[in-house]
């Protein structure tokens, strides 16, 4: 016992002095950040869930980030390429990265341009499915040239080669951690998974899937006066309201993420004077993405798949259909409802920033449900004696699903209500945060799969570049068994002429001419009806008072600075 | 029920005769059932709610699921008498129509948990030879996490249901299923202990040395002894299973979000407390009075049901 407590005040002896010599480090306690939807897996390449991505992003660090104002700002390099000074070739095929000397892993082990691009090759390997593939579209090589330089050659002239490694959904991975874990092991390695080594301010200590992440500082960290936290919980799990409620109102928490709670409620909660809401508009769009394939469970391993554009859906194989669908929503009312000044009404899938946003599509900002009613009237869909439409025996009855929270499911009544009136008939289902954004593949209910008719959730790109974003729907994205259900083609959109565009785009070098083909892409997904778009949705989070440093960033990941937030 | 009925008129004409008449056991029952007020008032209470719950929408006929958007978040009115929730819907008209589904879902599951839970306790404390392996089965049931179990289920059948049965009945029948067979397991060892010791008795012996066959010996001598639990198991089953179903809805395995049940209603209006209590107070006290009722007409009946308190 005595000779314990000797070890604990030598100990604390030691801690003093270290931090005395270390002005700063983990001198601030422990910082409690609270995500409603809980992480369940700490390698963002395995996952396409924003909570796992941000969770990674505490450890992992990408080569540059995006700040709050979107611009790219260096972090594992030693600073951001361009074509002035000479970073990128004049040819716009290939770009070199000049890494920072000096930076180890958490381990201890030297960070090198190996690292790099073993990172490169694990992401494309081709039975690996790679959530951050589209970063690495049209790359051809990523090759270690020293020690401390990576050289990354594109396929075509690339105008905007920050796709790989910039930006937390493409961070670089430890080469010696996941060296045996490349493509169909991948997702396997649950060791690596869940306790990934990275350069960042923190490293894990415990994770517990779907439940808390502990992180502690990582004394190796480059910069020897950060981060101020000496250690970091993540906590997951419960719903916005309670999360909100737990920085705004009682004070237990330091930093609540995506608070999508109805206004009313929001606002009642920051009188109690524990924290302020924040909130960023960036590309977040709340959509409802239209199945075009059947989701019939009697089709077995067909179900949901594209099987060459011979398995459409029943019903939303009509344009009509779709096109109805999208005029019949109030989305005014939508905003008013759940998001108030953290909502705006939009008819884009791409919003932001504002030259690629489109303005073609702006007849779904006002409800037409007399049109809607004519169009489907015109299409051959009677209304039969329940006041549902059918046509060749198929009845306009559809499944729409989203995940747990109350905002959305106040928007899934109003828009089955909207529906009602255009004689469709809406069933509702509504799946945990944690199961429907997990991207487990023994689950039906993933957003992956979308075994529904439609279904409903937010989704946005990191950077301001919307090439990769737009890339989520060409043909070979689509979720399906061969993939492990990875892709983020959810409607199962296929159109040749888009995936032309999406060539066009990465050919494209001016900026000008790039913001047309976007937002022709953009277009052609909401003519199509593919996509309804709903709500441009602004990040809501909340902080304690006593917490300094934070920048809401929309363009990156949350804690994307994490190491410079402070206790005042 | 109807039972009950007769024998209360049947008693009253008997006290005005002052006539000694042949004494039935639900006679003798309703009238020690009587003495018990909060029994009485715990009837009372059940049968207004159903009632109200029953007929109620006839009355009040707001479709519960309507939007009416502009009259979001109003207090109490003629017009709505609970008041409105953030999205317009009526709530006293989402209360009557909650409490149809959430007293269905009650009675039903309890009726099945009840049902096994008797016939595995009686055939275990009647034939020796069935009494291991019976209860080797209770204590396997007992064993399962409950909740886990539930998703698995909810997960496995909920898409087959739907297609055979639709999205209101699949969910019904597979939630009452759902509760019924996780929880009779109790029912089934206290019935099993009554009998063990009611077997051992002079008049089940008699019964037996006279040549009585097993199944008329369970129906006509065991079983009337061991209502008396079985009616305890009952009422609070019904309870358990009002609350069970609240907490599956509040998991999202429940029916669909716009299909109220009281446990939604509830859940829903949590967070809205600060804002508009009414939304809390009213789905909260149906649960809590039926809840209460239900228990308090069990202890009358148990109470009613034992012959050692009787007449006392």
């Amino acid at each position: 016992m005595l000779r314990a407590r000797t070890l604990v005040l030598a100990t604390a002896a030691v801690a003093m002095f270290a931090s005395a010599a270390q002005a700063g480090r983990g001198t601030d306690g422990q910082l409690k950040i609270l995500y409603w939807q809980a992480p369940s897996i700490l390698n963002p390449f395995l996952s396409g869930g924003t909570k796992d991505v941000d969770a990674s992003s505490i450890i992992i660090e990408p080569l540059a980030h995006y700040d709050e104002k979107g611009n790219i700002v260096a972090a594992l390099a030693e600073s951001v390429p361009t074509v002035a000074n000479g970073g990128v070739a004049k040819d716009l095929k290939s770009i070199t990265w000049q890494l920072k000397k000096g930076v180890v892993w958490s381990d201890g082990t030297p960070f090198t341009a190996a690292d790099v691009e073993f990172t490169a090759d694990y992401c494309l390997h081709p039975e690996g499915g790679c959530n951050a593939a589209e970063r690495f579209q049209d790359v051809t090589s990523v090759k270690a040239v020293g020690s401390h330089t990576v050289k990354i050659t594109f396929g075509l002239a690339k105008p905007f080669p920050y796709g790989p490694f910039v930006g937390s959904t493409s961070p670089v991975i430890q080469k010696a951690q996941f060296k045996d874990c490349m493509g169909a092991k991948a997702p396997t390695c649950t060791k690596q998974n869940f306790g990934t080594i990275g350069t960042g301010p923190f490293k894990v200590k415990e994770f517990k899937p779907n439940d808390v992440v502990l992180y502690v500082m990582n004394e190796n960290y480059r910069d020897k006066n950060l981060p101020a936290f000496d250690s970091v919980l993540m906590k997951g799990g419960g719903d916005a309201v309670s999360a909100a409620r737990a920085v705004l109102e009682t004070g237990e928490f330091d930093y609540a993420w995506n608070l999508q709670v109805e206004p009313e409620i929001l606002s009642t909660m920051a009188k109690a004077g524990k924290g302020k809401v924040i909130s960023a508009f960036g590309t977040s769009v709340e959509r409802l993405m239209v199945q075009l394939t059947n989701p019939d469970s009697a089709l077995g391993d067909k179900r949901a798949t594209y099987q060459g554009g011979k398995n459409p859906h029943p019903f939303n194989k009509d344009p009509a259909v779709r096109r109805a669908l999208s005029m019949a929503i109030d989305r005014a009312i939508l905003v008013d409802a759940g998001y108030g000044p953290a909502g705006q009404v939009t008819c884009n899938v791409l919003p932001a920033p504002a030259i690629y946003a489109s303005t073609a599509n702006d007849w779904c900002k006002t409800q037409d449900t007399a049109g809607a009613n004519k169009l489907l009237d015109d299409a051959g869909w009677k209304r039969g004696s329940d006041g549902v439409r059918a046509k060749d025996g198929v009845r306009l009855s559809l499944l729409y699903q989203t995940s747990t929270n109350s905002v959305r499911q106040g928007t899934q009544a109003l828009i089955k209500q909207m529906w009602q009136a255009i004689g469709v008939e809406t069933e509702l289902k509504n799946i945990s945060a944690s199961v429907f954004f997990g991207g487990d593949q023994s689950s039906p209910d993933t957003f992956q799969k979308n075994f529904t008719d439609i279904e409903m959730y937010t989704n946005n790109f990191n950077g301001t570049d919307p090439e990769s974003y737009m890339l989520r729907w060409t043909c070979d994205k689509m979720p399906s068994p061969a993939t492990q259900w990875i892709g983020q083609n959810m409607p199962r959109y296929c159109d040749p002429k888009y995936d032309q565009l999406a060539k066009d785009l990465a050919k494209t070098a001016a900026t000008a001419e790039r913001a047309i083909i976007a937002k022709k892409m953009n277009d052609m997904l909401i003519e199509y009806g593919a996509i309804i778009p709903l709500i441009h949705r602004g990040a809501v989070a909340a902080h304690a008072l006593s917490l300094g440093g934070v920048k809401q960033n929309v363009w990156d990941a949350t804690p994307w600075n994490i190491q410079d937030w402070h206790r005042k | 029920m109807n039972e009950i009925a007769q024998a209360s008129t049947v008693s009253e004409a008997d006290s005005q005769e002052g006539v000694l008449q042949h004494r039935s056991l639900w006679l003798d029952v309703w009238q020690q059932f009587r003495t018990h007020k909060g029994a009485l008032a715990g009837v009372g209470v059940f049968a207004l709610i159903l009632l109200s719950v029953l007929l109620g929408p006839y009355l009040h006929d707001i479709d519960p699921q309507y939007l009416d958007y502009k009259s979001k978040n109003q207090g109490m009115s003629i017009k709505h008498p609970m008041g409105t929730d953030n999205l317009g819907r009526d709530m006293f008209a989402q209360v009557l129509a909650g409490g149809r589904t959430s007293l269905a879902v009650g009675v039903t599951a309890m009726a099945l948990s009840l049902t096994l839970g008797t016939f595995v306790g009686v055939l275990a404390g009647y034939f020796n030879r069935l009494d291991g392996p019976l209860m080797r089965l209770t204590d396997l049931f007992l064993a399962l996490p409950i909740l886990p179990l539930l998703l698995v289920i909810i997960m496995l059948f909920r898409d087959l249901l739907r297609s055979i049965l639709g999205p209101e009945m699949g969910i019904f029948i597979l939630i009452v299923f759902v509760i019924g067979i996780t929880s009779w397991m109790q029912t089934a060892r206290i019935v099993r202990g009554e009998v063990l010791a009611i077997k051992q008795r002079e008049f089940v012996l008699a019964a037996r040395s006279i040549g009585t066959r097993p199944h008329r010996i369970i129906t006509r001598h065991i079983f009337p002894n061991v209502l008396s639990p079985i009616m305890v198991s009952a009422t609070l089953g019904v309870a358990a299973a009002i609350i069970t179903e609240s907490a599956l809805s509040f998991l999202g395995l429940g029916f669909p979000s716009d299909f109220p049940t009281w446990g939604r209603l509830l859940f829903d209006g949590v967070p809205f407390l600060n804002i508009n209590p009414a939304r809390v107070i009213w789905p909260g006290l149906a649960i809590s009075l039926t809840v209460l009722s239900v228990n308090y007409m069990g202890d009358g009946l148990r109470d009613a049901m034992d012959p050692r308190i009787r007449g006392r």
